[in-house]
């Protein structure tokens, strides 16, 4: 107990408590967080991933103003009942572009990490609208003032940039022509190559079924359809990426 | 001051502008000379240096209003104006009028009167709210979209109830503590002001941040990039304040109650800025991304998020009970090795728990696997301090009977060691497995705010109101009787309606039939936390109820009313305040 005794030196010197206890309380995090950001193998390896396009960051920004991330989960643990029912167990590699991250910690509704391309877009707008008119249990909120919002789009490059400097790889072409790609992603009669070339796979689409205007409910529905479909399993090794 | 002969002739003639001219020119004339000597005699003319700050400050904030095309930093903007144009407003109302007497004691107490108030003021809006929330998942046509939404009313919750009013309660209460227990005056008055109310304004920034959809979507530190910076600045002059106050000190040691405030107070510091690293869109612009993503952001986050509960939440609620319980059960700290060994146990262990989060998630298994191991080891220093404090009444558990506001430290420190034991067993990854996601988790949480944090808080308020105020006593004892009793049956029903809750949505999720298929679908599930959702929001109403009891008490003790009422049986009369 003599080493007791001695703590009254620390009790005596303010500025010694002051650096002993930072320092305590430095080691847990630089041991348990700092690793993860340079083991390779924190990211498995996978096909298929790439940046959102401008309309799908623009929806997503729509997903974290209204708190979605509260209710909904955007991670599947890997469980049985889960696998089977919202899909695919998440992989980290799947939220890689995710600034900030999107997992979520309650279920009051269900998981959303792959709802894309689960239900129709008129289902996803008429849900929004007015949630119990398709799911009678439901205790959700109705975001009708989404689809009568017009996306306020002039700064999405300004977006795209700041997600670049933290490390989304969004080319110089992509911020560019981001405001382009973003019109191009709501109008399926028009020409969406050079989206499609820079973002593989994006669906193209009127989403909110009004044609005259791109509304918030189109960015919202573009990234609610685009989730957890990037990812190509057919060419993932389950074995490879066990950490 | 110029003398009336030697102004210029515009402000010969009376009126407003001139008295605004005045307050300007004698202002900056304070404000590069005698800014630091705050208690002057005579005319109050303090105040001006604020008044000058104040509207400075309105006039910058209104002027990114008038400059961003981001509508939301617009009207955000235009709402921190208009607080700031009123503080200008009252300050300039105060000035000129005498100083009020400086308290005898020689101690910085008026910004402990305001957070006493402010402290109740804060408790019943974040309650208020959280009722208001938990009635909208029991029904959802309670939601009036797109400001009162569930989805922004949430944080608005979580951050009015801990950082309102659990962070007005610890700043409130660490400086009395620190005061009293280092027998010195706050080092500057000015910086304790500007701590104090640069804290009010950061609540007020991100209030009304959460109702206009500002937020960076990492639960518990939402606020974004300005309100975070605004944060930091008042976060680091808190702690220039309260370690300047220690240092000058005239007892030779450091009381127990002050190095756990001073651990929460640095740690904050040191969580606050790593987990809010972001980049923003620009500087007209509200929004931001942050630094981190995926797993690293989760992790960070979480880190984050566990320890704002073991700083924020416990490491400065214990040094309220360090201080509070000896002081009001008038007895010693039960032991003081324990609380050295407690102590660093504690600060050590808690940063490691932040993983358990996150079990099952794409985070990997050897941080999962950490985060148990440590959480679990958490349950002993936690434990600690329960003993530590309950221990204190060693020989006193009379006053369990006859005091209130002891009765109140004692069930907040019962309800600590109840949720420090939940907390590891919860954190076991296969416990995790079915309370994660679940309204367990919720109960878990109140079960610690409500009983511990909420609870001790309120003991402290009692305890500080008739000193402050120098009243003989509280206007009534009996009302605090009832004010235990309504929050202590609300919280039992909210924690035990949320754990029955949690455990059937968890089995409900995982069950098949014998044919192997799911039995429930999710929106079945949803549609069986109706009457849990009700019967917890009729648990938080209590304990709502109660903290209005309590301001009650507290607005009549202020107005110096004593209610004539039986004493409480064997409690010993009228003690006189310090």
């Amino acid at each position: 107990m003599d080493l007791l005794a001695k703590h009254g030196v620390i009790e005596r010197n303010a500025s010694l408590l002051l650096v002993l206890s930072l320092v305590v309380v430095c080691i847990g995090g630089i041991v348990e967080v700092a690793p993860l950001f340079y083991f390779q193998n924190t990211i498995e390896k996978v096909a298929g991933m790439r940046p959102y396009t401008p309309l799908e960051l623009a929806g997503r920004d729509i997903y974290v103003r209204e708190g979605c991330y509260l209710c909904h989960s955007q991670m599947i643990r890997p469980f049985r009942d889960e696998t089977e029912r919202f899909g695919h167990y998440s992989l980290a590699a799947e939220s890689m572009y995710d600034h900030p991250f999107q997992w979520g910690s309650e279920r009051t509704g269900p998981d959303l990490a792959r709802v894309g391309d689960r239900y129709s877009s008129a289902w996803q707008v008429d849900h929004l609208m007015a949630p119990r008119s398709v799911v009678p249990e439901s205790v959700m909120p109705s975001y009708a003032f989404l689809a009568s919002t017009d996306l306020n789009y002039s700064e999405i490059a300004a977006h795209l940039k700041a997600n670049a400097i933290v490390g989304v790889p969004y080319s110089d072409e992509m911020i560019k022509d981001a405001q382009i790609d973003l019109v191009a992603q709501t109008n399926p009669d028009g020409d969406a190559s050079g989206l499609l070339a820079r973002y593989p796979k994006a669906r193209v689409e009127d989403f909110d079924g009004d044609a005259k205007r791109i509304t918030e409910m189109d960015a919202l529905v573009a990234y609610l359809q685009m989730l957890g479909t990037l990812v190509d399993f057919s060419t993932y090794d389950e074995k490879a990426n066990e950490r | 001051m110029l003398a009336p002969e030697r102004r210029p002739p515009f402000l010969v003639s009376g009126g407003v502008i001139q008295r605004v001219l005045l307050i300007w020119i004698k202002g900056g004339a304070l404000a590069t000379s005698d800014i630091a000597r705050s208690s002057g005699s005579g005319a109050d003319l303090r105040n001006i240096g604020w008044f000058i700050t104040l509207a400075v400050g309105a006039f910058f904030t209104l002027s990114l209003s008038g400059l961003s095309h981001d509508d939301a930093f617009r009207a955000h903007m235009g709402l921190i104006t208009a607080a700031l144009a009123v503080g200008a407003f009252v300050v300039l109302r105060t000035t000129g009028k005498p100083v009020v007497a400086v308290d005898t004691a020689g101690y910085f107490d008026e910004p402990i009167r305001w957070g006493a108030i402010l402290t109740m003021f804060w408790g019943i809006v974040g309650m208020l709210v959280g009722v208001c929330i938990a009635l909208q998942l029991s029904f959802p046509d309670l939601n009036f979209g797109p400001w009162f939404n569930f989805g922004r009313l949430r944080p608005l919750h979580t951050s009015g109830v801990v950082f309102a009013f659990g962070g007005t309660a610890l700043i409130t209460t660490s400086f009395w503590v620190v005061q009293r227990t280092s027998r010195a005056r706050l080092i500057n008055d000015n910086l304790a002001r500007f701590v104090f109310w640069g804290y009010q304004l950061f609540i007020f920034m991100a209030a009304t941040g959460y109702l206009l959809g500002i937020t960076e979507s990492r639960e518990y530190a939402e606020p974004e990039w300005y309100t975070d910076i605004w944060l930091t600045i008042v976060w680091v002059a808190y702690l220039v304040l309260f370690l300047g106050t220690i240092v000058k000190r005239k007892e030779p040691h450091i009381y127990v109650a002050n190095w756990f405030y001073l651990a929460f107070i640095v740690t904050i510091a040191l969580l606050h800025v790593v987990n809010n690293l972001s980049v923003p869109v620009s500087l007209l612009s509200a929004k931001s991304y942050s630094l981190f993503s995926g797993v690293q952001d989760a992790l960070t986050q979480w880190w984050y998020g566990h320890n704002a509960v073991g700083f924020f939440l416990t490491a400065g609620f214990l040094g309220m009970m360090y201080y509070f319980m000896p002081k009001q059960a008038n007895r010693p700290i039960y032991s003081y090795r324990l609380s050295i060994i407690h102590f660093w146990a504690l600060i050590f262990l808690y940063i490691w728990a932040g993983p358990h989060h996150l079990h099952y998630t794409a985070l990997p298994d050897w941080a999962q696997t950490l985060g148990m191991v440590f959480s679990i080891m958490l349950w002993m220093p936690s434990w600690g301090g329960m003993i530590n404090g309950l221990m204190t009444l060693r020989g006193a558990w009379d006053k369990m009977r006859t005091d209130p506001i002891i009765r109140m430290m004692v069930i907040a420190v019962a309800f600590y060691g109840m949720s420090t034991f939940e907390g590891p067993v919860m954190s076991i990854r296969s416990v995790n497995a079915l309370s994660h996601y679940t309204n367990w988790t919720i109960g878990h949480v109140h079960s610690g705010a409500l009983g511990w944090v909420g609870m001790i808080s309120f003991g402290a308020i009692y305890f500080l109101v008739p000193r402050l105020w120098n009243r003989e006593r509280l206007y009534s004892m009996r009302m605090i009787n009832w004010h235990f009793w309504l929050a202590t049956v609300g919280i039992v029903i909210y924690a035990a309606v949320m754990w029955v809750a949690g455990i059937t949505q968890g089995l409900m999720w995982r069950e098949y039939d014998q044919q192997g298929f799911l039995v429930y679908s999710f929106a079945e599930v949803v549609a069986a936390m109706h009457p849990y959702y009700v019967a917890r929001a009729f648990g938080g109403f209590l304990y709502l109820l109660g903290a209005l009891v309590m301001a009650y008490n507290i607005w009549m003790t202020i107005a110096g009313k004593v209610r004539s009422e039986r004493p409480i049986a064997g409690a010993v009369q009228l003690q006189p305040a310090e």
